[in-house]
């Protein structure tokens, strides 16, 4: 077995209750991730990348997770990363691109792993709970909602996200975190047009929704609450990517997120994945 | 007769028993330099033998007294063979003086024989142990034989005195054996460890050294991984043990059937002194739950693992009630907090919940994850007036974590309304109160713990006061004993030291007796860490509560389970231990259990079950106050 090229982004988080910067916990949990699967395979790289500030401390808590060097791809904040990540990857050619499911600052739509991919080529799976490699042939455990878990095999190279919430941070060592090095590489700041052209508001207080009054008797109660009933929406076994694509923009329709007609969609998120 | 020949014989064996034990001393030698006062430290051992251990070793005063007469007639022997060695010194009658010390060695070495064959308590240890007391009579016995005969002529005598010598230097041989590498190498150790004790300060006139050293934060390897890191006097220290198993009995992890046996501890460091140790020797009680006979290390090999297990090691509540019992002036919490720094620092590889909460804490300054921004939201009707606001005040009120846990808020409101009540100024720091940094330095975290205490102490230098009070012993202990190291020095007084003084000089005016039978819970880092024990008793008492003592009180209380990070490494046990601490309580009859301290008040109300209601001192307090106010405004109305 060869070694592989794991590269694995990092981003900045927010604590939630003192807005103060930290790791972030999924970015985290890909790095450790990527830390074990690299130690499995001999002549395995771990490329950690950030693109922001080099200077922030915080950095050094990735590196106390047992990383020797981590990249920073050095612009101001409020840039778009997705330029800058792109050419490098690119260059790096990876075998395996790892990440959280979303930042915690910025837009952070998660929508950049997804773009990645695209530029690199790569299949995306989202939402890894569990990963074994038998030489180029990976066998991922997806999380589902509601605690439902699923099976995927696929071929190398590829991207993973990790998604929120899956098991518990990894303490970083403040030996390992003094050891490592961050190497910083200028890098293109291109303002990201999203958040140029997003209109702010200020926060306002929302209507408290009214709780639902759960009807039936105790069991349909519970099956409600857990989601343990009946499913609904239809299950489509291998269907080609037109009638996969359509059912998709049904459903997203249905439930109001875009307007109903396909021609009518307009959103930048939606765009870059029904493109035909 | 033997008169020339006996003497030389015993020197001649004390001499190769020096030679071994000079050799032995590479056990310890090979540790980590450290900076002792060693002159010093060697006129000082005479005094710390005789009064500091002495303390510890009389509170059984009839191991005092076996170990008086044994030792001190082994010791007062060899130092006559040595003057009878000298012809012209060799006067008949010191033979009778010989007799008389060894027939009180024989006394105490028959007493040591009754104690390891007859009535042998549980927490001794077998092995080399079990062959001393034999060792014992033959030299005490065969040596009177000789001795007595020396006084005598004629062949009767000679025969007595050859039989005796025979006999005595078999004896002596076994003696000097055993304290090659066995049990009697505490005598030469535990006086040199007594010499270049690490914390001397402890042997000043009733001091109590217990703050943690400071690391070094630059340093290569930061905390002890291998037995080597230790510095030679703390190995020198393990190597003393005398595997007596006092720390065994009262520790508290112990009686959980958590696998913790301070005693094993010390003896896994000590046996990893050797190359390819293993505990097969170890002829004592083992860790709960872990067989003997699976250890093995060697002084260049990480301990944490393969010679002491992880669980151990995160099961101690840094309660230091070892310490305290120990003959042998070990530190044991030392060498837990040395290990857990490696482990923390350098592998980043704690249990449970511990690994989260200390991030929380380096993200927010706080262990509850809110952050210092919301310490005061439980007091927002008590308007308490903040530093930032009246920059200096005659008391600094330290709230602690105590201001982030609702059953402990209790408290804080019953001693914030006592110094209202008794016209104390007092200020707050309010959201610019970081955590003091007591956890995460028991668990080993020493990079946060100085991060927070360096900023504390600069936030607490814009303010002027006289002295900080707090409920809680944790900060106690943390800004009175171990900010000092950093730059800060402060008064620092716990609420029950400070209520008591109010209540001396009559603030509180009448205070309507309680009738209710009381039993007060010392909390460590108020009893054994401070030494404080009397404060909240003569509160109680001011109170008019009937007190009753449990068991362990005062300086050998034990501790509530909730120290040194123990609830957040969770390592499981058989019970749990506040839930022995309230049977103690409960054994008392008492109604009340009163506690100082809010992580004792946290561990004994999660006792379920029919028990003694868990009140701090400052509630009880505050109840007499009010009821006595109540019944004044009464009495004052009229009728
Ligand atoms: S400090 Fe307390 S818990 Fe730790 S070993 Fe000593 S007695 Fe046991
Ligand atoms: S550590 Fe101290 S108290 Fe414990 S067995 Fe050894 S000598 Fe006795």
């Amino acid at each position: 077995m060869t070694g592989l090229a794991i590269v694995v982004l990092l981003s900045l988080g927010r604590h939630p209750a003192t807005g103060r910067p930290r790791r972030n916990p999924d970015d985290a949990r890909a790095l450790a991730t990527a830390l074990a699967l690299a130690a499995t395979r001999s002549g395995s790289r771990v490329l950690a990348v950030h693109a922001g500030d080099p200077r922030a401390p915080v950095l050094r808590d990735y590196l106390g997770q047992g990383l020797d060097e981590l990249t920073v791809l050095d612009m101001p904040s409020g840039s778009d990363p997705l330029p800058s990540l792109r050419e490098h990857l690119v260059a790096l050619s990876p075998d395996l691109l790892l990440t959280g499911q979303r930042a915690e600052n910025g837009e952070a739509s998660g929508l950049l792993p997804y773009l990645l991919a695209e530029a690199l080529g790569m299949t995306l799976v989202p939402g890894v709970v569990g990963l074994d490699l038998q030489g180029d042939q990976g066998r991922f455990t997806q999380a589902l909602p509601r605690g439902r878990r699923r099976q995927i095999e696929a071929r190398l190279p590829l991207a993973a996200t990790i998604p929120a919430g899956t098991a518990g941070l990894p303490l970083p060592s403040f030996a390992a975190a003094r050891r490592g090095r961050i190497v910083s590489l200028p890098a293109l700041a291109s303002p990201d047009p999203h958040l140029v052209a997003i209109e702010r508001q200020p926060w306002r207080q929302l209507p408290r929704p009214q709780p639902r009054r759960l009807k039936g008797s105790a069991i349909d109660r519970l099956k409600s609450m857990t989601g343990g009933g009946e499913a609904k929406g239809r299950l489509l076994v291998d269907p080609d990517p037109e009638t996969a694509a359509a059912q998709i923009l049904d459903r997203l329709g249905e439930i109001g997120l875009i307007r109903a007609s396909h021609q009518s969609v307009t959103s930048r998120d939606t765009d870059g994945r029904t493109e035909r | 007769m033997l008169a020339g020949l006996a003497p030389l014989i015993v020197l001649a064996c004390l001499l190769s028993g020096l030679v071994a034990a000079a050799w032995q001393t590479r056990r310890w030698l090979q540790g980590a330099p450290a900076r002792v006062a060693r002159l010093q430290g060697l006129i000082a051992m005479p005094g710390r033998y005789l009064v500091d251990v002495h303390q510890v070793v009389a509170r059984r005063p009839r191991n005092a007294r076996f170990h008086a007469l044994a030792a001190g007639g082994l010791l007062a022997s060899l130092a006559l063979w040595c003057v009878l060695a000298v012809p012209p010194l060799r006067y008949r009658p010191l033979w009778g003086v010989l007799a008389l010390v060894l027939a009180l060695m024989l006394m105490g070495a028959i007493s040591v024989w009754r104690r390891r064959q007859v009535d042998r308590p549980v927490e001794l240890s077998g092995g080399g142990f079990d062959r001393l007391p034999l060792a014992l009579l033959l030299y005490a016995g065969g040596f009177l034989v000789l001795a007595l005969a020396e006084l005598f002529t004629g062949p009767a005598a000679t025969l007595f005195s050859s039989l005796g010598l025979i006999v005595g230097t078999f004896g002596l041989a076994g003696i000097i054996s055993l304290a090659i590498g066995g049990p009697l190498k505490h005598a030469i150790n535990g006086m040199l460890h007594l010499a270049f004790h690490p914390r001397p300060a402890r042997f000043v006139g009733g001091k109590r050294d217990t703050g943690l050293v400071p690391l070094d934060l630059a340093s290569a390897r930061l905390g002890v991984e291998r037995p080597v890191d230790f510095a030679w006097n703390r190995l020198l220290g393990f190597d003393a043990c005398v595997q007596c198993g006092r720390c065994e009995q009262v520790c508290p992890a112990y009686a959980a059937e958590q696998p913790l046996n301070p005693k094993k501890f010390i003896q896994d460091l000590a046996m990893a002194l050797a190359p390819g140790a293993s505990d097969d020797a170890y002829a004592g009680h083992g860790h709960p739950g872990q067989a003997l006979g699976s250890a093995h290390g060697g002084p260049g090999e990480p301990l944490i693992g393969a010679m002491i297990s992880d669980a151990t090691l995160w099961s101690c509540t840094t309660c230091r009630a070892c310490v305290h019992e120990c003959p042998m002036m070990i530190e044991h919490v030392d060498a837990m907090v040395d290990l857990r720094r490696f482990q923390t620092l350098e592998l980043a590889a704690l249990p449970g919940k511990a690994a989260l909460v200390l991030e929380d804490l380096r993200l927010t300054d706080t262990l509850s994850g809110r952050g210092p921004g919301a310490r005061l939201d439980w007091a927002v009707d008590l308007r308490i007036p903040l530093m930032r606001e009246v920059m200096e005040a005659p008391v600094l009120l330290w709230l602690g974590e105590a201001a982030f846990d609702l059953r402990a808020q209790r408290t804080l409101r019953a001693l914030v309304r006592l110094l209202r009540q008794a016209g104390v100024v007092f200020a707050t720091l309010g959201p610019e109160e970081l955590d003091c940094g007591d956890t995460a330095r028991r668990l080993g975290d020493e990079a946060t713990f100085q991060d927070l205490a360096g900023r504390n102490i600069a936030t607490l230098s814009r303010y002027r006061f006289d002295r900080i009070v707090t409920a809680d012993p944790h900060s106690l202990h943390v800004l009175k004993n171990e900010y000092p190291a950093f730059g800060g020095g402060y008064e620092v007084v716990h609420h029950t030291t400070f209520l008591a003084g109010l209540i001396e000089r009559g603030v509180f005016g009448p205070l309507s007796p309680d009738g209710r039978k009381v039993t007060y819970h010392d909390p460590c880092y108020l009893g054994r860490y401070n030494g404080e024990t009397a404060a909240p008793r003569a509160l109680l008492d001011a109170l008019g509560l009937e007190r009753v003592e449990m068991e362990r009180s005062g300086l050998r209380s034990q501790c509530c389970g909730g120290g040194g990070g123990a609830t957040l490494t969770d390592i499981p046990g058989k019970r749990r231990i506040p839930d022995i601490r309230m049977a103690q309580a409960t054994e008392t009859g008492a109604a009340v259990i009163a506690v100082a301290c809010p992580t004792c008040t946290v561990m004994l109300e999660g006792v379920t079950g029919k028990r003694p209601e868990v009140l701090d001192v400052a509630e009880l307090l505050w109840q007499a106050v009010e009821r006595g106010g109540i019944a004044a405004a009464r009495s004052g109305m009229p009728a």
